[in-house]
């Protein structure tokens, strides 16, 4: 892909970064802030449903899944969650330690916080929040973040609670586990004055050193989440919801750029074709006739289970559902999203990638005629029960109309690939309203003045100082900042006598190049990550080793580090092992190390290292091969 | 505070009169190097007097601390709210007809999101477009009976929705539902349950532990049960529809006589004591748990007795309680109920003042404070002393019922005698007989 002219396509992006805080507990009630992975303790049953604005109007996504009868089953445990996460008991005060790093953060980015704070019920339907609202409340506005070329405005810092974790959904029900809900997030949003993909990425980096450098935020994946705003000029405002790694930031903006421009490519395709709204149609044609010999598989079996093959014409759409908008996401992909959401089909197939999955040309010609279909359009069908395959493909056709006029205005949801896919139709204006069972909190102008006085160091400072006191270089000390351990690498400094410069590129390369061979390295907690770093600093375990060990703690939970280096073998050997190994190596090579004197370090050297790599320093194990090798001569 | 400013006062509201600007309206203030924009909302009465609340853009509502150098502009006029209720469902003629009476507690509402603002909604339009379902259900025929919280009712309140409901069952409805705050709601079940006799459809009280306002409310799951209930359901009683379990999916009646509000918060908050409830609706259909129950009958006619005396009193026995039973009879009290320890007792510190009152013609009963089981006065000392001072066993009757009872016992006679027979009388199956084991 050909980079873009970013300037003139008018991009304008606006982030707003979701971050996890480590308090001791939630933000409404005393449950610890953890996940849990084991079976839950306590599952119950609800349905949300849309409350009627004075307006009397109801939203109406919230409508469609309420009428569809989505039930939601919430799953929890008694460690992590009260009556209060299970919407069973009033939420309690609003979490002093969370509201004061919220506010710690809003200083450092140069914000002025709220005179008195009030908690609001933000209506959230989808049922990741068991009350049917987020809870959530403004705590500064009018920061900054400066990342060296500009200083973007910072719109708004907010503390909220996280939601319910969604573990899956069957049928008419969503499942949702009730651990994550409540614990505290700071949101900070910027202004939409971010105009390159690479400025995207930057501003978060920025915002995500800040946010470590309180030593009071959360570490590991879904910890932090961003959130975009993108638009280009000619495109449409689309959010991007659920970013969750800083890196891929900007390759998402990179992507929707790209997926607006293909959509007005496509728009201006139509128009030259004649694509009227009026021809797409909601006349859905059964066609389980025509498969009844099917051999793809899909369609054959819901066929034998008594489910309709529907179809429906796209005029003059022939051939634009394969076109590409960004990297694995094609129109039709989009119309299957839709298809999928609306109807719950499992998918879609359409006639600009058949003949496929099993479908012959013999089906498609007797479907292409059975629709009326000419050269240049395209029939799109789906398999299910009726209702769903109706409300599918009046999805499609739904998407279809938009591609007529461009780009739709929608909410869509990030890929761990940088791709994103559709997830709802953007939420009109916020529906916001007083949450009067927290009353409000004053923020008194003396404890602001405190915090002032004493907030933590800077992103920039605590740089010069890791180039300063700790000896690292620039590239290293900036890599520590960039990653999520920055708090653990001081630490570990603290508590240890090892050398900053290991520990740096320990969690900084040493953790990225395990990622990459796939080592999961989220698994090895800080306190085993403290204890490696500790046995290394006392030359328990060399430095070689560490690779090793974090992928075999990273397989092993619950376990302390000395166990992985028990299990490997990876104890340092004492002197007298040492000299032990040599001797007896020195013994069964007598006759070649006598024969050649000259060589003789080499081949013990080399033989030595062989055997004890990862348990002895190289320098230790030279000195005494040296030794070991002069008293041999000397005997002989 | 004044009523075109409601919640504000002192400093705020100085200010706020000062600039011209009123709740609602489009204000801007500026403070040191900040300008907030939005609209002036109502203050909780709770809150001091030196903040303004603003409903910014954004939704957010925001407090602002006023100074010497706040400025306060109004730079635009409050919208009013516009109220439209969406197109509503058809009434359907065919449908069985069920009264809903509200008492005052928020069964469905309505949230203006402009102002944060939460409504009502309170006539049979409102209900039916806040809880469509209703409308495949019954013809509904709403009114507001009255509008108080549930902690404020009295037995007068009582009286007039006994003689209100027993209206609308001789004008033939297929039942009635009462909305009513969950509070008091077992004690104006029990006062129902004695004044409404001989009932030919069921009355069905319906409350809601979360806020109508919010998606998760289970004011909307109750009502739909409870009118279904007094639409089609075969018993003839006075009974309370809520949340069996903390699951939406299930809603158990209860007997109004027997039913307790056990949890503070809980969507199942009510209980049946010493019974097991008396039908559930689960997927659709109600279905009878017991088979001792009065019948839907339509040839029935209902007897109204709505009288009730407030000179009657409750009191929970505690170590180092005080002379409260004598303070009681001096101010001419002409019931009392006791709540005991245990199978029944009260310490024999207190023998004196209870043969006081008896021989004055005090009525006086007892109950457990151990809320479950039945008193047995035989077992202990104390309980056969008690016994025969005169004190009357109340078996596994609940201390609230039995209270409820007594008003209305000493509401339809001033004789003694005669009022201590029909205190042990079993009127609305406030006895049970046995205690069957449940968990």
């Amino acid at each position: 892909m050909v980079a873009a002219d970013y300037e003139k396509l008018g991009l304008k992006v606006g982030l707003e970064v979701h971050q996890q805080l480590n308090t001791k507990t939630k933000l409404f009630c005393d449950c610890r802030t953890e996940l849990f992975k084991e079976r839950p303790e306590i599952t119950f049953l609800r349905r949300l449903r849309p409350t009627q604005s004075e307006l009397g109007q109801i939203d109406p996504v919230a409508l469609f899944e309420f009428q569809k009868g989505v039930k939601i089953l919430y799953d929890g445990n008694k460690e992590t969650s009260c009556l209060v996460e299970m919407d069973e008991e009033p939420p309690h005060d609003l979490n002093r330690e969370a509201l004061e790093t919220a506010l710690i953060i809003s200083l450092m980015l140069g914000a002025n916080p709220l005179d008195e704070i009030h908690v609001m019920r933000k209506t959230v339907i989808d049922g990741s929040n068991t009350t049917g609202f987020q809870r959530t409340c403004c705590v500064a506005f009018n920061g900054g973040i400066d990342i060296k070329e500009k200083v973007v405005p910072i719109q708004h810092i907010g503390l909220e609670e996280d939601a319910a974790r969604k573990m899956g959904a069957e049928g008419d029900t969503l499942r949702y586990r009730i651990d994550r809900l409540c614990i505290p997030l700071v949101e900070v949003a910027t202004s939409p004055v971010i105009y390159t993909p690479k400025e995207a990425e930057e501003v978060a980096l920025a915002i995500g050193r800040i946010l470590r450098a309180t030593g009071r935020v959360k570490r590991g994946l879904g910890t932090i989440r961003q959130d975009l705003n993108i638009s280009i000029t000619d495109g449409a405002l689309v959010e991007i919801k659920g970013v969750q790694e800083l890196e891929l930031v900007s390759l998402v903006v990179e992507n929707e750029v790209q997926r607006q421009l293909n959509l007005l490519k496509i728009k201006e395709e139509l128009a030259k074709r004649g694509a009227k709204k009026d021809e797409i149609k909601d006349e859905f044609v059964d066609v389980t006739s025509v498969f009844r010999k099917t051999k793809c598989k899909i369609i054959h079996s819901a066929v034998e289970e008594g489910k309709h093959v529907l179809a429906v014409r796209l005029p003059r759409f022939g051939g634009l559902l394969k076109k590409e908008l960004m990297p694995n996401v094609r129109l039709g992909t989009e119309m299957a999203d839709r298809a999928g959401h609306w109807g719950r089909v499992g998918g879609i197939f359409h006639t600009d990638e058949l003949p496929a999955y099993g479908i012959t040309v013999e089906e498609i010609k007797t479907l292409m005629q059975t629709m009326n279909a000419k050269q240049d359009d395209t029939v799109v069908l789906a398999a299910d029960i009726f209702e769903n395959v109706v409300d599918a493909l009046k999805a499609v056709n739904g998407r279809a109309m938009e591609a007529l006029k461009g780009i739709p205005n929608e909410t869509r949801a990030a890929k761990p690939d940088g791709s994103t896919r559709y997830s709802r139709p953007r939420p009109g204006a916020t529906r916001m309203y007083p949450e009067t069972d927290v009353p409000p909190t004053e923020i008194p102008r003396p404890y602001v003045e405190r915090l002032n006085k004493y907030l933590p160091e800077l992103p920039e400072q605590k740089m010069q100082r890791f180039i300063r006191d700790y000896g690292l270089n620039e590239k290293l000390s900036k890599q520590v900042l960039n990653s999520e351990f920055t708090q653990l690498f001081e630490e570990t400094i603290e508590r240890s006598n090892i050398s900053p410069t290991i520990v740096a590129v320990t969690l900084t390369e040493t953790l990225k190049a395990l990622n990459r061979e796939s080592v999961e390295v989220k698994n090895v907690s800080d306190k085993q990550f403290l204890e490696l770093f500790h046995l290394v600093g006392l030359g328990h375990v060399v430095k070689e080793a560490i690779p090793d060990i974090i992928a075999w703690l990273s397989r092993h939970k619950n376990v302390k580090t000395i166990e992985a280096i028990e299990a490997l073998s990876l104890s340092m050997l004492s002197q007298k092992e040492l000299e032990n190994i040599v001797d007896s190596l020195i013994e069964e090579n007598r006759k070649l190390l006598l024969e050649n004197e000259k060589r003789a370090f080499g081949v013990i050297m080399g033989l030595t290292m062989k055997k004890v790599r990862g348990k002895a320093e190289a320098g230790v194990v030279s000195e005494i091969v040296n030794r070991r090798l002069t008293l041999f001569k000397k005997k002989s | 505070m004044t009523e075109k400013f409601p919640g504000y006062k002192g400093e705020a509201l100085r200010a706020l009169k000062e600039a011209g600007a009123g709740i609602g309206d489009k204000i801007r203030v500026m403070k040191d190097e900040e300008i907030y924009q939005g609209v002036l909302i109502p203050r909780s009465e709770f809150g001091d007097d030196r903040h303004l609340v603003l409903k910014l853009n954004t939704g957010y509502n925001v407090g602002i601390l006023v100074t010497k150098d706040t400025k306060i502009e109004r730079i635009g006029v409050g919208a009013k709210p516009a109220f439209s209720t969406p197109p509503l469902p058809k009434q359907k003629e065919n449908l069985p007809r069920v009264a809903i009476l509200s008492t005052g507690g928020t069964i469905a509402s309505r949230v203006d999101y402009r102002t944060g603002g939460v409504r009502p909604a309170l006539t049979a339009n409102d209900l039916y477009s806040v809880v469509p379902e209703l409308s495949e259900i019954a013809f509904l025929d709403a009114r507001i009976l009255f509008s108080v919280f549930s902690e404020n009712i009295t037995v007068e309140h009582w009286s007039e929705a006994a003689k209100s409901i027993a209206k609308f069952v001789k004008n033939g409805v297929a039942g009635v539902v009462v909305a009513h705050g969950t509070d008091t709601m077992g004690y104006t079940a029990a006062a129902l349950s004695f004044a409404l006799q001989n009932l030919p459809v069921p009355v069905i009280l319906v409350g809601s532990q979360r806020s109508a306002d919010r998606p998760s409310s289970d004011a909307a799951t109750n009502l739909i049960g409870a009118v279904k209930a007094a639409a089609s359901a075969p018993f003839a009683e006075v009974a309370i529809a809520m949340h069996e379990t903390v699951s939406d999916d299930s809603i158990i009646f209860h007997r109004g006589v027997k039913a307790r509000k056990c949890h503070t918060s809980r969507r199942d908050a009510f209980k049946s004591i010493n019974v097991p409830p008396l039908a559930r609706l689960k997927d659709g259909k109600i279905r009878m748990l017991t088979r001792d129950y009065q019948k839907r009958d339509s040839e029935k006619e209902v007897i109204v007795e709505p009288r009730f005396n407030e000179e009657v009193t409750l009191i929970k026995f505690h170590p180092g309680m005080g002379p409260v039973i004598d303070w009681h009879v001096e101010n001419g009290y002409k019931g009392i109920i006791l709540e005991g320890t245990g199978l029944g007792h009260v310490s024999n510190r207190y023998f004196s003042a209870i043969r006081k009152a008896i021989t004055k013609k005090i009525i006086v009963g007892i109950t457990s404070q151990c809320i479950w089981g039945r008193v047995n006065m035989n077992v202990y000392d104390t309980g056969r002393d008690l016994l025969e001072i005169g004190v009357i066993p109340l078996k596994d009757m609940l201390p609230e019922t039995a209270l409820v009872k007594m008003m209305w016992v000493l509401g339809q006679t001033k004789d003694f005698t005669e009022a201590r027979k029909l205190l042990s009388k079993n009127i609305a199956n406030e006895f049970s007989e046995r205690t069957v084991f449940g968990d």
